[in-house]
């Protein structure tokens, strides 16, 4: 008995690394699997998402509402667009709403900022953001600020 | 002055024959190991007493660093107001650097002195030449299941490592510092790329078990058979192997990463 207690926590003890191996696999250096249900789904096309990555944060007054789960191209409208999934308690956002993309600080990571708009009915699962604003590009901005000053 | 000259000859070709010596134990155990039906059992076993009794002291100190990892990143990332990168530091740091280094530490520490002592008092009590004696090669029987125990288990022990410190370090980073927990992880995952972190962190810890087994058997066999040589074996197993891998682990860390 006393060599299969030892057999069976050396058997333990390799299918640990691999359950470990495979954990670093997916869940540090790559996919997550679970899926969460209360959620639904909302797109918006940018001109330029300049950083934002799958798993952003969406906000909304600064508030975490949800978070971003696919950017693609998309190859009609030649711009990005971006999926994202919005907590089912907040469905009150109107059809006329604006999605930006913003940015944490000067040098941080980019999230979505949603302002709502006037209209009565309400974004529903698989609907467009008619209102976005792409991200800030800081290097345009001191490019446009360079150019400006050199034309004066 | 020749009397100067003949001890540093001497201690030279002293030094050549251990080398030669370990070099000789390392191709009988890996090329000639016995039967794979008499090896197994005995590999399991010694991965038992190399591999499992060592978790508890790898996971615990995993933990650990993980969560300092955590609370120092915190501490310092907080000011440039990018929190969220401590789940990518604490991630890169230890699946990179401090998993492979601080694990084949510890298992230089807790199993390789343990082997060496264990062979040395073989050789001691004259174990080994009864083994010789009734016709079993001790490199077969004693030392080839424990090299390729060490080989195989501090692979296993470094990749719990990583996972556990991770682990922690989101705890600390999560639970406790109150960093949104999307932007941890996929700050993280963004940035560790599973070929070019997770599988050179993993070859890491692969030639560190190889390199600790290697010096700890050695030791163990080519020791002096009184209670002092013993002692004189296991603090050189400690010392040589600890330096071997820090050692060994810049140069491989300048090959992998160093973009020569």
């Amino acid at each position: 008995m006393r060599i299969r207690i030892m057999e069976i926590g050396v058997g333990a003890f390799l299918l640990a690394g691999i359950v470990a191996l495979l954990m670093l696999a997916l869940n540090v250096s790559g996919l997550k699997l679970m899926e969460s249900n209360d959620t639904y789904r909302v797109y918006a096309r940018f001109e330029n998402i300049g950083g934002l990555t799958a798993r952003s944060k969406v906000t909304m007054s600064g508030v975490l509402i949800g978070q971003v789960t696919d950017i693609r191209l998309d190859p009609e409208a030649l711009q990005a667009l971006v999926e994202m999934e919005i907590s089912k308690d907040v469905d009150y956002l109107s059809i006329d709403s604006s999605a930006s993309i913003l940015t944490a600080g000067l040098l941080g990571e980019k999230y979505i900022g949603v302002v709502v708009g006037a209209e009565e009915e309400y974004l529903q699962d698989g609907d467009y953001f008619e209102d976005t604003q792409s991200a800030l590009v800081l290097e345009d901005l001191i490019g446009k600020f360079l150019f400006n000053e050199v034309s004066e | 002055m020749i009397e100067l000259v003949a001890r540093l000859g001497r201690t030279g070709l002293r030094k050549l024959e251990a080398f030669g010596l370990a070099g000789i134990i390392l191709m009988q155990s890996l090329i000639a190991r016995p039967a794979p039906t008499v090896m197994f059992p005995l590999v399991v076993k010694q991965i038992h007493f190399v591999g499992v009794l060592s978790l508890i002291i790898i996971v615990v100190s995993g933990l650990f660093i993980g969560m300092v990892l955590g609370l120092q990143g915190y501490t310092i990332l907080v000011d440039y107001g990018s929190e969220q990168a401590v789940g990518q530091m604490v991630a890169l740091s230890l699946v990179r650097e401090l998993a492979p280094v601080v694990t084949a530490l510890l298992f230089a520490g807790r199993a390789g002195s343990a082997l060496t002592a264990e062979i040395g008092l073989m050789k001691a009590t004259e174990q080994l030449s009864s083994l010789e004696m009734i016709g079993v090669d001790p490199l077969r029987r004693i030392i080839a299941p424990r090299f390729w125990a060490g080989f195989i288990c501090l692979p296993v022990l470094a990749t719990i490592f990583s996972l556990v410190g991770i682990l922690g370090g989101a705890f600390v980073g999560i639970d406790w510092l109150g960093i949104y927990e999307g932007s941890f992880w996929s700050n993280m995952q963004n940035s560790v790329d599973f070929r070019e972190d997770v599988l050179n962190g993993l070859i890491k810890a692969v030639v560190f078990g190889f390199v600790v087994t290697w010096i700890a058997v050695f030791q163990g066999y080519d020791c002096v058979p009184t209670s002092e040589g013993i002692s004189e074996a296991t603090t050189k197993t400690v010392v040589y192997a600890s330096l071997s891998v820090l050692g060994l682990d810049f140069i491989l860390t300048a090959l992998m990463f160093g973009d020569i």
